[in-house]
């Protein structure tokens, strides 16, 4: 099994342990990675909000550039994931605008047709890997674990990532309760976590964040896991300012706890780089230690 | 379905619109236009879910039910002095739940798109030093350099809170998780090329480039 991958900006920087653990559970797995060669920015929210045609542009090089190899493009960052899948159905429903992109793309000799479709690695391990198969490979349990699975926006909507309740999805309680681990129920999961407003309206963004954090701590969660950099990095960052009073809840990439599942070693999935890492020793599967 | 720009008149709106009033309308509609689906906005039935699911609502001073209730009341002016367009989050809940279908964050955008075009909003304004910032770092090294592009954003904003964002560097950088210097692509000449062909397909109004920021609006919470 291979993909194109397309990390984007924030996996290379403060999303970095995600890029890590994403490599290392799909490795662990067997599948291959194909990073899409010399990617660009996709165009973020920032762009996409101002002007229109070039963020389309900007994000249409990465899918051009991806089409030689004909797989389908892994996209784990939330933003990243909607907003070149927004490029693909604004073209595809307005000619005008496409024969726009297209002109601009040829500026640079490429062409795209628009064709291959962009996933997130949850919607992938489940839908092609199986949860089934994953928890098969286990090599550490995470009985006990208390996790609260949260969706964030850009997966659930608009552009689903997941064919399910965009209210109340389970894709990824039902992988982290495969896996082992007790997903608590989480009733924000598809809340707010304020997004870019942690740089334009920050108070606004840490009042919707520890909202989330409460919610946690309240059912006892060990850890939030998440399937966002942006939501990662605001979750962490916005209770480690102020809100001095409350326990920290680690935030996990959800990657990593898979790959501990899997048998990556913390620093594989990069767990020490998380500001609130995980107090957990994960215990090796008896089965698998009769193997070793 | 009709272009909305083409609808003679939208329910309950009055027949008569001052100049200014005119060209704006006419430069959100257009914009309204290039939203698949923008048409919709004409099937609102005022029931506030948009409002009521909205995150960020206690923020805003117009609730995006109101915003579409204006704008058919033709006042468009006051939804583009208002907080609302800036403080949305992109969460997209209100498009997702809205029984008519209307792609309301996406008419924000469209809304914010015809602010910014035409400069109505406060100098050193958070939100568009942001995208600037943020398009100008796309062109230079067809990457976002997340260390360069909030140093810039502070320095244009405001450099005290860059001091108070100094904690959160140093707990990134420890972790190994500020790069401190950018990436830059090796295809940048023809991302340059495609993005300045791009941009004729954006254009502003023909006079925005003289206009001036204006300061007057409400959204002194900002920031």
């Amino acid at each position: 099994m291979r993909y194109s991958y397309y990390p984007g900006c924030s996996l290379h920087s403060t999303g970095l342990p995600y890029d890590k653990s994403v490599r290392a559970v799909f490795e662990a797995l067997d599948v291959e990675l194909l990073e899409i060669d010399d990617w660009n920015c996709c165009g973020a929210t920032a762009y996409m909000s101002v002007k229109e045609t070039v963020a389309c542009v900007v994000s249409a090089r990465n899918l051009a550039l991806a089409e030689p190899a004909g797989l389908d493009i892994i996209a784990p960052c939330s933003a990243c994931f909607t907003v070149l899948n927004k490029t693909r159905s604004f073209v595809r429903e307005m000619p005008e605008f496409r024969r726009n992109v297209e002109a601009s793309l040829a500026e640079g000799g490429l062409s795209c047709r628009f064709d291959l479709p962009v996933r997130h690695p949850l919607e992938v391990l489940i839908n092609d890997i199986g949860a089934r198969r994953i928890a098969g490979q286990r090599v550490r349990h995470l009985n006990g674990l208390r996790v609260a699975c949260y969706y964030g926006c850009q997966i659930v909507r608009p552009e689903r990532a997941v064919l399910e309740d965009p209210e109340v999805p389970m894709a990824l309680d039902d992988l982290v309760a495969a896996l082992g681990a007790t997903p608590v129920d989480y009733p924000p999961k598809v809340r707010c976590c304020g997004g870019m407003l942690v740089a334009t309206c920050e108070d606004l963004a840490r009042r919707l964040c520890a909202e989330l954090c409460d919610w946690a701590r309240h059912e006892k969660a060990d850890c939030i896991v998440t399937t966002c950099p942006l939501c990662q990095a605001n979750l962490e960052l916005l209770q480690a300012r102020g809100n001095g009073q409350s326990r920290p809840v680690p935030v996990l990439y959800f990657t990593q706890l898979v790959g501990l599942a899997l048998g990556c070693s913390a620093e594989a999935v990069g767990l020490e780089q998380n500001l609130y890492p995980l107090k957990y020793d994960f215990p090796v599967l008896a089965e698998a230690s009769s193997h070793a | 379905m009709p272009a909305v720009s083409s609808l003679e008149a939208l329910p309950g709106e009055p027949g008569v619109f001052d100049k200014s009033e005119q060209e704006l309308r006419a430069a959100f509609l257009a914009e309204v236009d290039r939203i698949p689906g923008g048409e919709r906005l004409r099937r609102c039935i005022q029931c506030g879910t948009c409002s009521g699911s909205c995150p960020v609502s206690q923020a805003t001073d117009l609730t995006p039910r109101e915003v579409i209730a204006l704008f058919r009341a033709g006042d468009l002016d006051r939804i583009l002095h208002s907080r609302t367009i800036w403080v949305c989050a992109s969460c997209y809940q209100c498009t997702a739940r809205c029984p008519a279908n209307i792609k309301v964050t996406d008419l924000l955008y469209a809304l914010k798109r015809v602010a910014l075009d035409r400069r109505v909003f406060p100098e050193k304004f958070p939100v568009y030093v942001l995208s600037e910032t943020f398009a100008k770092q796309v062109r230079k090294y067809g990457r976002n350099f997340e260390a360069g592009l909030l140093r810039t954003y502070f320095l244009k904003t405001g450099v005290t809170r860059m001091f108070r964002q100094a904690g959160t560097a140093w707990a990134l950088w420890r972790r190994g998780r500020l790069a401190m210097r950018p990436e830059r692509i090796r295809g940048l000449e023809g991302l340059r090329r495609m993005i300045a062909r791009a941009e004729t397909f954006d254009r502003p109004p023909a006079d925005a480039g003289d206009r001036k920021p204006t300061a007057e609006v409400g959204y002194g919470a900002i920031g």
